[in-house]
């Protein structure tokens, strides 16, 4: 098998005395789509935050692409890396939010164009004409010039996506793309998802999405209370769960399901800053 | 049972209701308009106002020029240092280095709590600090030479502190400095009320944290801290007239005072005051009013553009 593109080794992280992550271990291999599972507070979003440095980890190392993550290994002693190079190494990842995090003063275009142009130092000539591609893949070809607040949620998050695409990386996570969205908006965000998967895309998916789990995973991670549960092909972990503390998530998650209710009304965890992640 | 063709016929049409009465007004209104006539009564009767004498001393040469070098022109300087260091000063009060926001906390009391008079006052005199002038070179470049027991001097340039602190160039010092203050708690203001998503979108971009503000944090950051910065500039074209403190006479309010006490027409000379203010003040509510519009682009309703198919997140964008 070829070398893990990520690989996660005893992570952990606190926020003071709260132990957030207990150890994580997570490999994950080009192409392949991993869904992080779990109950809120499983410390899920926390760790794919861990995996582009927007909190820093207290323990155990993370690796993309063979890179050390935050610190640079000098004869066995760590150094955390300068502002510069965490920069540089966050520009291989990309990453959507629960709440999309577009740039309410630009347009979508230019919220598309500032990375590439001011980060990557790119022509904005050949960096539009990209965006417009990007725009027509995400289906949003006709909105390039409107602000963000023109725009409903599920275009907004699909927006975002464009916007994480255009720095092309190595690597996309996605926290929890869908939680914001009113149901009907959900579908359209999930079949951008879907199609980037298909491309061969590597992505790491926060959700409480079971179809996308279901369909679209190669790979379910079950976290629950800081520690990785269980670890499997969908068909497995969603099926036929090992562990007592998956098939209580699993047979709440379903129920919610079969209510006709919707999986990502799942009251979820609104991050106010300030807090603690969860 | 609507559907019912014979229920249609009682179904309610439009409404042409009698609107409430409102007799407070009208009597608000006659009030106030007794009052407004006997000001304007008094404004045209008052042999003090002497208005040929106001028109007169409003357009008169050393005013005029008072009122580009000390109102204008030391205004303009005054907000521009305001502004460039009030910036810098939250940046680094915001700073994760705790020298660097402890230094911005010691300058922002200072000039917070020192009276823009008094302030003035001590820009006049720091002469009298700096008797041999103010040299510029090396620091402690005495101690060197003492050491060495050689002859000279690391000092480059020399000011001559009575020159530099006195006038024009001093009053926009002092009152950029005061101002420097003010916007410093403005703008920090304005930067914790963007959103720390945006900051951590922009990380993710790999954007590094300078970047990040110049490009994400401060642009938004400026709809919070246009419309306060108007009352600003306002406050300071008003406070330019304590510039007879440093002392700069090339200053509006200055010239009319002494028009004043030379003719003695008090009330004409304070009516040319204010309306001078009064006009400025006018012009800067009308600029303001465009510098929002500009800073409020993606916020708020929407301006133009095709509905979308649904609603907008209505949590994403605040109600202009």
């Amino acid at each position: 098998m070829s070398e893990p593109l990520i690989s996660a080794v005893n992570v952990s992280k606190s926020f003071g005395d709260n132990e957030v992550l207990k150890g994580i271990d997570l490999s994950v291999y080009p192409g392949q789509v991993v869904t992080l599972l779990g109950p809120s507070g499983s410390g899920k979003t926390t760790f794919l935050r861990c995996i582009n440095q927007l909190e820093t980890i207290n323990g155990g190392r993370i690796y993309v692409d063979g890179d050390l993550m935050g610190y640079e290994d000098k004869g066995g002693k760590l150094h955390t890396l300068t502002d510069k190079k965490v920069a540089a190494q966050r520009r291989e990842i990309g990453m959507v939010f629960q709440k999309f995090n577009l740039f309410p003063h630009k347009t979508v275009l230019e919220n598309i164009c500032e990375a590439p142009v001011m980060v990557q130092g790119r022509k904005r000539r050949e960096v539009v004409e990209e965006a417009h591609a990007l725009l027509e893949q995400v289906g949003l070809g006709d909105k390039a010039a409107e602000y963000p607040n023109q725009l409903s949620g599920g275009q907004q998050q699909r927006v975002a996506i464009a916007r994480a695409l255009a720095m092309s990386p190595k690597l996309m996570l996605f926290d929890e793309p869908t939680s914001a969205l009113d149901p009907e908006l959900v579908g359209d965000v999930l079949a951008v998802m879907r199609d980037l998967a298909r491309s061969g895309m590597t992505m790491i998916v926060v959700t409480h999405e079971m179809s996308f789990a279901r369909e679209v995973a190669d790979e379910v991670v079950f976290m629950d209370d800081g520690v990785v549960v269980e670890v499997g092909p969908p068909g497995e972990v969603l099926v036929n769960p090992q562990h007592q503390r998956t098939k209580d998530f699993l047979s709440r998650v379903t129920a919610d399901e079969e209510d006709g209710g919707v999986v990502e009304h799942i009251p979820d965890h609104v991050y106010r800053p300030g807090e603690p992640r969860t | 049972m609507s559907s019912d063709p014979s229920s249609r016929e009682a179904r309610p049409g439009k409404i042409d209701a009698t609107p409430v009465k409102h007799p407070g007004r009208w009597v608000a209104v006659a009030v106030i308009g007794v009052l407004v006539a006997m000001f304007a009564n008094m404004l045209f009767t008052n042999e003090a106002f002497e208005w040929p004498i106001v028109v007169d001393t409003m357009t008169n040469e050393p005013v005029l020029r008072g009122l580009l070098i000390g109102t204008l022109w030391v205004t303009l300087l005054a907000m521009i240092i305001g502004v460039t260091v009030g910036v810098t000063l939250a940046v680094m009060r915001l700073s994760p280095n705790p020298v660097l926001s402890y230094v911005a906390f010691v300058f922002i009391w200072f000039f917070r709590g020192v009276p823009r008079l008094v302030l003035l006052t001590i820009m006049g005199s720091l002469g009298v600090l700096f008797q041999g002038g103010m040299d510029i070179g090396i620091p402690f470049d005495y101690l060197f030479f003492n050491l060495t027991g050689l002859d000279g001097d690391m000092r480059f340039l020399t000011l001559d502190a009575n020159t530099v602190f006195v006038g024009v160039t001093g009053g926009a010092i002092g009152l950029g400095l005061s101002e420097a203050a003010y916007m410093a708690e403005i703008a920090r203001a304005g930067i914790t009320s963007v959103d720390e998503g945006q900051r951590e979108a922009a990380a993710a971009l790999g954007m590094t944290p300078s970047k990040t503000m110049r490009r994400i944090v401060l642009p938004q950051a400026m709809r919070v801290i246009v419309p306060p910065t108007g009352n600003e500039l306002m406050s300071m074209v008003k406070d330019t007239s304590l510039l007879g403190a440093v002392p700069v006479t090339n200053e509006l309010f200055f010239q009319l005072e002494a028009i004043g006490s030379r003719t003695f027409k008090i009330v004409p000379v304070l009516t040319a005051a204010c309306l001078w203010y009064l006009i400025i003040g006018s012009v800067l509510m009308f600029g303001q009013y465009f510098l929002e519009k500009r800073f409020n682009r993606g916020y708020g309703t929407r301006v133009s553009g095709p509905a979308p198919a649904t609603d907008p997140e209505s949590s994403q964008g605040t109600p202009a």
